[in-house]
């Protein structure tokens, strides 16, 4: 292909981004006036409450740490063809094992007791996803399935144990753990609500960008990706990469629990997640599972979650109106995507 | 176990399989026609969503039962245009309908929160009813429990008895065959999706209408997954899924049986028997017999990260 | 060559109206002409349809048959034009084709799959009807087949016999076979016959494809040569002799004639791969108790009716399926339980028919493509990066003394056409020096100067010291080409011929087991 078709054929999908934010702005816009609210009013408040204001850009950075873990919890196994629908579990699985670790060795300093529940939250929410990437690898059950189950489960065990053995005597009336050593928690920058969790996310975002378009494995993941069946052929390990890219996927869920754990709630309880994993699915699908796209539209996402919350603060607004967005999004970039597919 | 207790779970189980089942068969009737839907969820969330509302203005759960159905037809059409008429990933775009029906259920249900209503009326078998307690809630129950063998039935003549259900296997197996065989696969599909919408629409209006009563967000709390689940564990027919929703209702039953009784198992151990469970059968028995999985699925699982 | 045996067809419609007749007709995929104005009557009788692989046979009758659409010509039914636009159309008009590779659905009933094709279909299934109807047509034509079971569970002969009384039950006046007896065991193939006898009997016009001489002799009435897409002549049964058939299918040239093989009796050296006494296990067709050695420097040519373990074998070769009992040796290395990757970094490589899709990444460049069949070659900081100068190099070099120019490494490996992706893919695997060559199937479907491009390839390989292991349906590809011939039928090596002294006939009986 020669330069020139391929400039034209960026500058094409660059339209096509801008069509496609265009008609999410659209739906926003119809679903406002459903509810009888001025969309303009609507839009500076998200302007001027999210933005444009310190705290808003807060909230929105704060909001992009889970939801970056999430998405690549779901791009990294879907560049092999598997399709992670228990983001959301991975993360209560590795916040459980991240908040066993603090709860018990809450004397360590925090220099080992940081990296320590790190490793903790990676290896509770990696083991989690790599049982159902072992199920698919052994062709007993296909991960779409195990993942969407072993949900409820991870997110019942935490509950079980905060109303149970780890429930705090001390808050009574709220099912929660103690809270967690102040070795244990993340540090923000200088006062603010960001922590630096995010530096890692994005760093992880950034690698496996690297990794991918770099190096031998990546070459392989691609290769898969393209045509598995071809890449069995060239000695690729293919179901080798199935369990270990969906046990990366649910380290990386696993973190995004860590650090909710660590920088934001210092005590585990069932609200560790609002559904964080679920909204990481629509992001990964959003940027076609691209990491260079995954962190313009988790920006995107969190600016859409934390408006949903300024809307019902100040216009009455459902907050639920931001589900329906997000979703009404994917839909539109589906179709998007069947269009520029070969047959 | 006391014998009032083994009736209470009996009858709990009954109450709270048409859930499971109905939205089983209509992913039953849907992958038969080759078409996995992970939307299922959202659209039992609508169909639960709209038939309490419906129930609640008309004041007739009937009413809300069909208002259920319907909203579960017209809100499944969207899978239907994204993967039949768009040729769409079916399941992100399942995942897509999954949440756009979460939210729009929350919407609808958010004026309805504190409502409540009557129910579907207990229907009892002349004789059976009339038991001694505490056996006679057992063959108390409401109209979707009765139906269920029935419907089963139907579903099973209907696919395997029927020309439609014969093409429509045909589809589910080979779409490429069967478009060379005549067949209007997408014709199919699309009729395929409207019954299993209707199905979906069903059981979520029959956790809001018969079980629950009230509307809470996101009430279905999986169950449209565990269908899918037992779907394979039925191997596809309708004769064996009223087995597996049997086994996940009744591990539901016996949770809340056991916290009844105040079992000191944690109640939310007991919540996670039902996936558990699940899980460990499928595993067990529903490992891909010779046959038994739609050949038209495979595509599905295969590459599906495009 | 006898004048008034073969006479050249004429485009107008002969005096007596035939059944159906094709005027013209072209179809074309791409560049390749696959049918080039042919023409042909399909009168009362059974008429054998000759020639050699890729000389258009199928393609014609599934232009007949409504499956391509051809780019020109004309078809008659009964005298009048028709248009064909749809296998529905087609058995609308009263036309049936027996596929060669069935078209029946696994997982349904042998009943179901004939009910599909029923014109009259109740809206209410009625079982017993159906299976009656079955039993009846069965009983008729000597079509022995149980309506009950999943067609998945019936042997290759068996999923015949529901084929062509699927024909026969969707109402079918036009009767085509495509190749129906490479399917077949021997035994069948005489039951076979006796089916399309009794079906002429009863006033079917019969179309039936073969690249087999005896079994023209054996069943037709009437035969149309066809070679590279044209009719080359059309003439009765009892007014030819097999050598002129002989002639018109290869133009003049004999068939053992073809590229010239190079010095036969050259050094080989030690063997590089053996199995000995392997059982395979994995889907398809398992080897049973399989030896076979390959040696440097020899060309090994598998030849056997398809599906009859050549997948399997090459599969057992290079690693993708798995050994349950005996041993794989390469290079002198007990490798039974080497995975492909291991196998390939040993230092075989593995060409199988169009490669793009099955082995090449078509999403992927030229040069992603090079690396990923040789990680290790390319891989430098032990994998954290790729030498893409070093593959640009080998692409310079290793390629160009293979004789590939293709232009540009960056372009995508998908857009190649089918014939430069297969040549791409040979020398892709020739590049890494292999020890050892794999190839099933390497030029089915090529034209003419890639498969010649592809045979070269492969003859440089040999000559360079390399063991080839060539499975092909092309008993000319073979002759032309192997060292030893092997002859595979029911998973096992049968026969081991040299190719100078076998004959394609000898072959053909050895594949299909007939004695005689």
């Amino acid at each position: 292909m020669t330069a020139l078709a391929a400039s034209w054929q960026r500058r094409g999908s660059y339209a096509r981004w801008f069509g496609w934010a265009l008609l999410g702005v659209l739906a926003y816009t119809v679903l406002i006036l459903i509810y009888g609210k001025s969309p303009l009013h609507a839009f500076h408040e998200i302007w001027s409450s999210t933005l444009s204001s310190k705290y808003g850009l807060q909230d929105v950075l704060v909001r992009m740490t889970p939801l970056l873990f999430a998405a690549m919890a779901v791009a990294v196994p879907a560049r092999v063809g598997q399709v992670n629908v228990g983001g959301e579990g991975q993360i209560f699985a590795g916040g459980l094992t991240a908040a066993w670790l603090v709860l018990t060795f809450a004397s360590w300093p925090s220099w080992v007791l940081l990296p320590a529940m790190a490793v903790a939250g990676m290896v509770g929410g990696g083991l989690w996803a790599g049982i159902a990437g072992l199920l698919k690898a052994r062709g007993w059950l296909s991960e779409v399935f195990s993942t969407v189950l072993m949900n409820y489960i991870a997110i019942l065990a935490v509950s079980a144990l905060v109303f149970g053995p780890w429930r705090d005597p001390t808050s009574s009336n709220y099912p929660q753990t103690r809270e967690i050593a102040h070795a244990g928690r993340l540090p923000h920058f200088g006062g603010s609500r960001v922590d630096v969790s995010i530096v890692l996310a994005l760093a992880v975002v950034a690698g496996f960008d690297w990794f991918l378009r770099r190096t031998r494995w990546g070459l392989e993941i691609r290769a898969i990706g393209g045509n598995p069946y071809a890449a069995g052929r060239n000695g690729v390990p293919v179901s080798r990469y199935v369990i270990v890219s969906m046990a990366v996927g649910g380290a990386l869920a696993g973190l995004a629990g860590m650090a909710q754990l660590s920088a934001l709630q210092f005590r585990l309880n069932p609200g560790l997640s609002p559904g964080f994993g679920y909204i990481g699915f629509l992001v990964s699908w959003l940027a076609g599972h691209n990491p260079r796209l995954i962190v313009p539209m988790t920006f995107l996402l969190a600016v859409l979650a934390s408006s949903g919350d300024i809307l019902q603060i100040t216009q009455g607004l459902p907050s639920a109106i931001v589900n329906v967005l997000s979703a009404i999004l994917m839909l539109i970039v589906l179709l998007g995507r069947t269009r520029t597919r070969p047959a | 176990m006391s014998g009032a207790a083994l009736a209470s779970i009996i009858a709990i189980t009954f109450a709270l399989t048409p859930s499971v089942l109905y939205a089983t068969f209509g992913e039953i009737v849907g992958q038969r026609a080759g078409i996995v839907n992970l939307g299922i969820e959202g659209v039992m969330l609508i169909g639960a969503a709209v038939g309490f509302a419906a129930a609640v203005v008309s004041g007739n759960s009937y009413v809300g039962l069909l208002a259920g159905a319907g909203a579960g037809i017209a809100f499944n059409m969207i899978t239907a245009f994204m993967v039949i008429g768009r040729g769409a990933n079916q399941l992100a775009s399942g995942f897509a309908v999954y949440f756009l029906g979460g939210g729009i259920s929350m919407l609808i249900g958010a004026k309805y929160i504190g409502s409540d209503v009557s129910g579907l009326p207990q229907l009892s078998v002349p004789g059976l009813g009339s038991l001694p307690h505490p056996w006679d809630q057992v063959f108390r129950q409401d109209l979707l429990v009765w139906l269920m063998v029935p419907l089963a039935l139907t579903l099973w003549w209907v696919l395997f008895r029927t020309r439609w259900g014969l093409r429509l296997r045909a589809v589910g197996e080979d779409r490429d065959f069967s478009y060379a065989a005549g067949i209007h696969t997408g014709r199919v599909q699309v009729q395929a999706l409207m019954i299993a919408g209707a199905l979906y629409g069903s059981a979520g209006a029959d956790l809001t209408l018969a079980y629950t009563k009230t509307w809470q967000d996101w009430l279905t709390a999986g169950r449209g997954f565990v269908a899918i689940a037992i779907v394979i564990l039925a191997l596809w027919s309708p004769r064996r899924a009223i087995l597996g929703a049997l086994l996940f209702s009744g591990a539901v039953a016996l949770g809340i049986q056991l916290q009844a009784q105040g079992s000191p198992v944690s109640q939310f151990v007991l919540d996670m028997l039902p996936y558990v469970i699940t899980i460990a059968v499928v595993l067990i028995w529903g490992r891909a017999k010779t046959f038994s999985v739609p050949a038209g699925l495979r595509e599905v699982f295969a590459g599906t990260s495009k | 060559m006898s004048a008034l045996a073969l006479t050249e067809r004429r485009a107008d419609l002969p005096a007596q109206t035939p059944p159906l007749a094709a005027r013209g007709i072209v179809k074309r995929f791409g560049e390749i002409v696959a049918v080039d104005h042919a023409d042909l009557d399909v009168g009362p009788g059974i008429h054998a349809l000759l020639g050699e692989n890729g000389a258009g046979k199928s393609t014609l009758v599934k232009t007949l048959y409504g499956y391509y659409r051809p780019d020109e010509g004309e078809l008659f039914l009964d005298g009048k034009r028709v248009e064909i636009k749809s296998p529905a159309d087609a058995r609308r008009l009263g036309i049936g084709l027996v596929f060669q590779q069935f078209t029946l659905i696994p997982a349904l009933t042998v009943a179901e799959n004939v009910a599909l094709f029923l014109p009259d279909l109740r809206v209410v299934l009625r079982p017993d009807d159906i299976a009656e109807r079955i039993r009846e047509t069965a009983v008729r034509y000597g079509l022995a087949v149980d309506p009950a079971p999943r067609v998945g569970t019936l042997s290759s002969p068996e999923q015949q016999r529901v084929e062509i009384l699927r024909v026969l039950l969707a109402g079918a006046r036009i009767l085509i076979f495509d190749e129906p007896t490479s399917v077949l065991p021997a035994q069948e193939i005489d039951a076979l016959f006796d089916v399309l006898r009794k079906l002429r009997d009863d006033g079917y016009p019969i179309v039936f494809i073969t690249h087999k001489l005896p079994e023209v002799f054996a069943v037709a009435d009437m035969v149309t040569v066809m070679r590279r897409g044209a009719v080359v002549g059309t003439a009765p049964i009892g007014a030819v002799t097999e050598d002129e058939l002989v002639e018109r299918m290869f133009g003049g040239v004999a068939p053992h004639g073809a590229p010239a093989r190079p010095a036969a009796a050259r050094e080989t050296g030690p063997p590089v791969m053996e199995l000995r006494a392997v059982t395979s296990s994995g889907q398809g067709r398992p080897l049973v108790d399989l030896d076979l050695a390959i040696r440097a420097g020899e060309i090994v040519g598998v030849a056997g009716v398809a599906g009859n373990g050549q997948q399997e074998l090459c599969d057992t070769v290079v690693g993708l399926a798995r050994i349950r009992k005996g041993e794989r040796l390469l290079f002198g290395r007990d490798a039974s339980r080497w995975s492909v990757r291991r196998i390939r970094d040993a230092g075989v490589g593995f060409v199988p028919e169009s490669a793009l899709g099955q082995e090449l990444i078509w999403n992927m460049t030229l040069e992603e493509n090079i690396a990923l069949g040789s990680p290790r070659r390319f891989s430098r900081r032990k994998g954290l990066a790729l030498d893409w100068s070093g593959v640009r190099a080998s692409w310079r070099s290793d390629f160009a003394e293979l004789g590939l120019n293709l232009p540009d490494p960056r372009q995508r490996a998908g857009t190649l056409s089918g014939g430069n992706a297969q040549r791409f893919a040979v020398a892709r695997e020739l590049a890494r020096r292999p020890g050892l060559l794999v190839t099933l199937y390497p030029t089915r479907g090529l034209d003419v100067p890639t498969t010649a491009a592809v045979h070269e390839l492969l003859l440089q390989a040999r000559d360079r010291g390399c063991g080839v292991l060539l499975v092909s349906q092309d008993l000319n590809e073979l002759v032309a080409l192997s060292d030893r011939i092997l002859v595979m039928r029911d998973a096992r090596v049968v026969a081991e011929l040299d190719p100078d002294a076998a004959d394609a006939y000898e072959i053909g009986a050895l594949m299909t087991g007939r004695t005689g």
